[in-house]
């Protein structure tokens, strides 16, 4: 689905507020400066969470699609 | 100082599933963003904390009425993480501290080992202030 590398995928589909953006951020926690993390999310607040995420955190969303309900992310750890 | 570094600071009163939920999400949401999260135990959230009770039913808010609670019931159904596993999982992700109020171990009954070890500790309300610093104080 992704169309640049990425270093890991955290599937959160089925996953309501805020367990998306929490799996994500732990998922992060994990990777070093620069690695890339897929998500997967079906949670419709999941655009604006993940933008407010990335703004504050400064992990840069590189890719970002919606596809029938799901919303496809890809950020780069700052 | 950033705003992201100012702690937010959940007084938390009732103790029905529903506000403790919203409690969990508010609490989870600023831990992901890594603000701090400063957690009050009062009254009768404190008692949905104890040992053994906190994975128990603990009913919903009067306004829920029989539609919320199978609205409520459809999303647990459907995997919703509890209000204590949200909790659990804020805390391994960032910083979240959760006190009970003095008063109401006092209230209660309850002494410390009473208590799931979600729970950090027990201070009063003067602590509580001090450790609020400038950040927004939210009552549920």
């Amino acid at each position: 689905m992704a169309t640049v590398s990425v270093d890991l995928t955290v599937d959160a589909r089925g996953l309501n507020c805020p367990m998306p953006i929490v799996r994500t951020a732990q998922a992060v926690k994990g990777l070093a400066s620069g690695q890339t993390v897929e998500v997967i999310a079906t949670d419709p607040g999941s655009v604006k969470d993940f933008a407010a995420w990335s703004k504050t955190t400064g992990n840069e969303i590189v890719e970002q699609t919606a596809d029938g309900g799901e919303f496809h992310f890809v950020l780069r750890k700052k | 100082m950033n705003a992201m570094d100012e702690p937010l600071n959940l007084v938390l009163f009732s103790g029905t599933d529903d506000k403790l939920q919203a409690a969990a999400v508010l609490a989870a949401g600023a831990a992901a963003l890594g603000k701090p999260v400063n957690v009050f135990l009062q009254y009768w959230a404190l008692d949905a904390f104890s040992k053994g009770k906190i994975d128990g039913d603990h009913g919903l808010a009067p306004e829920a009425g029989a539609e919320g609670r199978a609205a409520v019931d459809a999303l647990t159904k459907a995997g919703q993480a509890s209000w204590a596993e949200t909790l659990r999982q804020a805390k391994e992700l960032g910083s979240v501290d959760i006190q009970a109020c003095s008063l109401s171990m006092d209230l209660l009954h309850l002494e410390p080992e009473d208590l799931d070890p979600l729970v950090d500790g027990t201070e009063g309300v003067t602590a509580f202030y001090l450790n609020a610093g400038e950040g927004q104080v939210v009552f549920i």
